[in-house]
């Protein structure tokens, strides 16, 4: 076909053979959607269809990153897949940040504009008499009181547990890259440990807030920004601890050399990525 | 070669060959090549412009004579609402990835895309999606009638059906997002050696450009329905003032991602005419890297122009005068574009095919929707026309004829490379004429009735406007059933048309074009060829 067809300095790009895991994956959203919207409208079988569809993503993702797996190690992947994953993989975060953007967007709108114009209204006093424009705020019409989460008291120890795993999981890369396997294993342990603490601890002061500060998602926009916040970066934390902890298993089973480890590499920008969201939230939600 | 699994089936011109073990429906469900995916997408596509096309029909049907006469004001709500999401995240979207995944392994010279299962997943979520739409209108309340944009406060207060749109947003936008990881990848790793950045076809540029935005401003959707899904079922406040939020926070969010989406539908546009029109001029693009910076430019300036959709909402002057100059920046690099296609045919050697005359429709009534974009881009006169059908006229000349006759150029143009044969030139060319003409008698007279003050999405509306409406409907039903000629043109030219030339048009310089034969073989370049 072609032409001009002189050897090519690159050697041939892994293109995967047709398999039914999108799909698969594709149905299990769809179904986990269906039972979401069946429970929040207190319609009956929501929760069969989340269970259900969660059940097939379970056994997709099992099939689909086993298959990815076995071509790793089966050497399918050069240095020319090295890079699209790694495009990928940055690509992937980017979208992440431009996720939390929107909340972090939220969070600014309402303290910086929609709070202060809420206060400053012509005719407030026969409104909401009495409303000032004080950051906590649970808006206008909040009757009860509440007390917002103190910044250095649990978060200052999430954000210590955090940035140390930060530092742990850079030394386990170290230690990938220098072939020392033991320490790899132990450091990437701890990594995992740390971000597991960080979860117990958030649980606990989710409760803490719940049952002692009167702060809920209810509580107007401050616990509206607060757990939207909170919770999406806690769902990302248990995700990186949840793909740590795969590659922990990869680890010990041998998996990895030293200058082939995307896996590796990709699961710690991922964590790195969710600890500067938490510095985020710390400034931003929590200090100041 | 050896590594590679699926090294089969090289040198074959047929389709058929094997595909993995999978056969039948199977090999559609399964596939991980991009011509194959390519072509799910583009039917898709088709099938979604006429779903959203018969609910313009429906709308268009109503509005046809004042007062009520076949729906209820809730129905027509919901028909404007799905109408608008079907064609933009069904109908354009999809159709521009779908040329994207024919055609930018074939121009850079790559074997396929870069993730090839993941882009099997983009598009098998879509009909998914898809589904979730359409059982919201079985859904106790219906389908949801708030507008495609999805305002707070009323999508707070509708009933279940917004829920599942909601489900379906947060799909469609999955699929964008790995649909464009996938593109940006394969454009910056597939290249063929030689294939540097100022080389490729500018499909591929915009292309480029257009998946980082779609990256950027498809998760701020995604946060903004997740809120109003929290409003709706867990009590939080975000677009509430009782509770200190703002349904005008909705706004702003839907909009910082709603204008990169203006951009997401048109530069891939830009990048088919920007193909076709050196082709028929037999002349390459004039300004090729005046071209590149010039979509970045669009790109960049996309994101601080979104409150302009938002004027009438009370902001401050200082806020209206920064987006009003922000947005009027805009007409300059999309003015070097339009000169650069002018003067790509400046003293040409044109031919006036089908594709040739869709593109040349496209830079006429593309501009004239630009210009009254630009009427808009004004505050003070923006106030005035704001919700009225003038916007409606404005954004239908730039999505429903820009974006619709650029897809129409690109599939004639292409059609011979992806199915080895040639379609009816007479009827392309009836094609060409009974669309230009209906489409504009749909939407110029639009202009009038909405300067003179007709409201979009009421069913109603006072005697005055009814002879711009009966004109803009029977241009509606008169584009519409135009389609089905589109339809039956390429059904004909895949069943026995003329065989197509490795080259059909001698004007055509792109790889798809000068090093691979029609129909392009089912897998391509799985040795890169060398661009000197």
């Amino acid at each position: 076909m072609a032409h001009e067809a002189t050897a090519a300095p690159h050697q041939h790009y892994y293109v995967p053979q047709p398999m039914p895991w999108p799909i698969m994956g594709s149905i299990a959203l769809w179904l986990m959607m269906l039972g979401a919207v069946f429970v929040f409208n207190g319609m009956s079988g929501g929760w069969i269809s989340i269970a259900a569809g969660f059940m097939v993503l379970l056994y997709m993702m099992f099939r689909w990153f086993g298959d990815v797996i076995r071509e790793s190690e089966g050497m399918k992947y050069g240095r020319w897949e090295d890079v699209s994953f790694r495009w990928g993989m940055s690509f992937f975060i980017f979208s992440e940040v431009m996720f939390f953007a929107a909340f972090f967007g939220a969070l600014f709108y309402v303290r910086v504009l929609s709070v202060p114009d809420l206060a400053s209204l012509q005719n407030n006093e026969y409104l909401w008499p009495g409303f000032a424009a004080l950051w906590p705020s649970a808006g206008p019409t909040f009757e009860q009181k509440f007390s917002p989460m103190a910044a250095w008291g649990l978060p200052a120890i999430n954000t210590l547990l955090l940035l140390s795993s930060g530092v742990t999981v850079t030394i386990a890369h170290w230690a990938l890259k220098e072939n020392k396997r033991a320490m790899l294993n132990l450091f990437l342990f701890f990594t995992v440990a740390l971000g597991v603490t960080f979860l117990f601890v958030q649980a606990y002061e989710y409760g803490h807030a719940y049952s002692e500060l009167n702060l809920k998602l209810t509580t107007g926009v401050y616990g509206s920004t607060f757990f939207m916040l909170t919770g999406f970066h806690g769902f990302h934390v248990t995700v990186g601890a949840i793909m740590l902890s795969v590659i922990l298993g990869r680890c010990l089973a041998g998996h990895f050399k030293p200058d082939h480890h995307f896996a590796f590499e990709g699961v710690a920008w991922y964590w790195h990525f969710v600890d500067v969201v938490w510095l985020g939230l710390f400034i931003f939600v929590y200090w100041l | 070669m050896s590594a590679v699994v699926d090294s089969h089936g090289h040198g074959h011109e047929h389709h058929h060959d094997h595909h993995g073990g999978y056969s039948g429906i199977m090999r559609w469900i399964t596939t991980t090549n991009h011509k194959d995916i390519g072509t799910l997408y583009l039917w898709f596509s088709f099938i979604m412009f006429l779903v959203g096309g018969a609910m313009a029909m429906v709308i268009r049907l109503e509005l046809f004579s004042p007062g009520l006469q076949w729906v209820n004001p809730d129905f027509f709500n919901q028909m404007t609402t799905m109408h608008g999401l079907i064609m933009v995240f069904g109908a354009i979207m999809p159709a521009f990835v779908g040329f994207a995944n024919w055609l930018i392994p074939m121009q850079i010279g790559a074997p396929d895309m870069a993730f090839a299962r993941m882009n099997n997943w983009s598009f098998w979520i879509l009909p998914f999606a898809a589904s979730l739409l359409v059982i919201s209108f079985f859904m106790p309340g219906g389908a949801p009638g708030v507008g495609w944009t999805m305002y707070a406060p009323l999508t707070v207060q509708m009933g279940i059906g917004m829920d599942f749109t909601i489900f379906a947003v947060h799909l469609l936008g999955m699929s964008s997002i790995m649909g464009s990881i996938n593109i940006i990848t394969t454009i910056l790793n597939l290249r063929a050696p030689g294939m540097t950045l100022m080389r490729m076809p500018l499909f591929c540029w915009t292309w480029l450009i257009t998946a980082y935005l779609l990256v950027a401003a498809m998760p701020v959707l995604a946060g903004a329905v997740t809120m109003t899904l929290t409003d709706r079922h867990f009590g939080t406040s975000f677009f509430n003032a009782a509770g200190g939020g703002d349904p005008v926070l909705y706004q702003h969010i839907f909009w910082f991602f709603g204008h990169p989406e203006v951009y997401i539908i048109a530069l891939p546009a830009f990048g088919v005419i920007s193909q076709v029109i050196p082709a028929f001029s037999r002349k390459p693009l004039f300004g090729y890297a005046s071209m590149v910076y010039a979509t970045s430019a669009i790109a960049i300036l996309s994101f601080i122009v979104w409150a302009h959709h938002m004027y009438t909402v009370g902001m401050p002057v200082t806020g209206q005068l920064f987006f009003m100059y922000a947005t009027t920046l805009i007409a300059v690099p999309t003015g070097v574009k339009v000169f650069n296609w002018v003067a790509t045919m400046w003293k040409g050697a044109l031919s006036f095919e089908t594709p040739m005359l869709f593109a040349i429709g496209f830079l006429f009534l593309f501009t004239l929707g630009g210009f009254t974009g630009l009427v808009l881009s004004l505050a003070a006169v923006d106030i005035q026309l704001h919700d009225t059908y003038y916007v409606v006229a404005h954004f239908h000349y730039v999505m429903a004829i820009g974006a619709v006759f650029a897809g129409f150029a690109g599939i004639y143009f292409w059609l011979p490379k992806w199915t080895g044969r040639m379609y009816d030139e007479k009827l392309g060319k009836w094609h060409f004429w009974l669309s230009t003409i209906f489409i504009n008698m749909t939407f110029f007279v639009q202009h009038f009735s909405g300067l003179a003050g007709m409201p979009r999405r009421v069913p109603d509306y006072p005697l005055m406007f009814e002879t711009w409406n009966k004109i803009s409907s029977i241009g509606a039903f008169g584009f519409g059933l135009s389609q089905f000629l589109f339809l039956y043109i390429v059904l004909k030219a895949i069943r026995s048309g003329e065989k197509a030339k490795d080259k059909q048009w001698e004007g055509a310089d792109s790889l798809e074009w000068t090093h691979l034969p029609s129909p392009a073989p089912y897998h391509s370049f799985e040795t890169q060829p060398v661009i000197k």
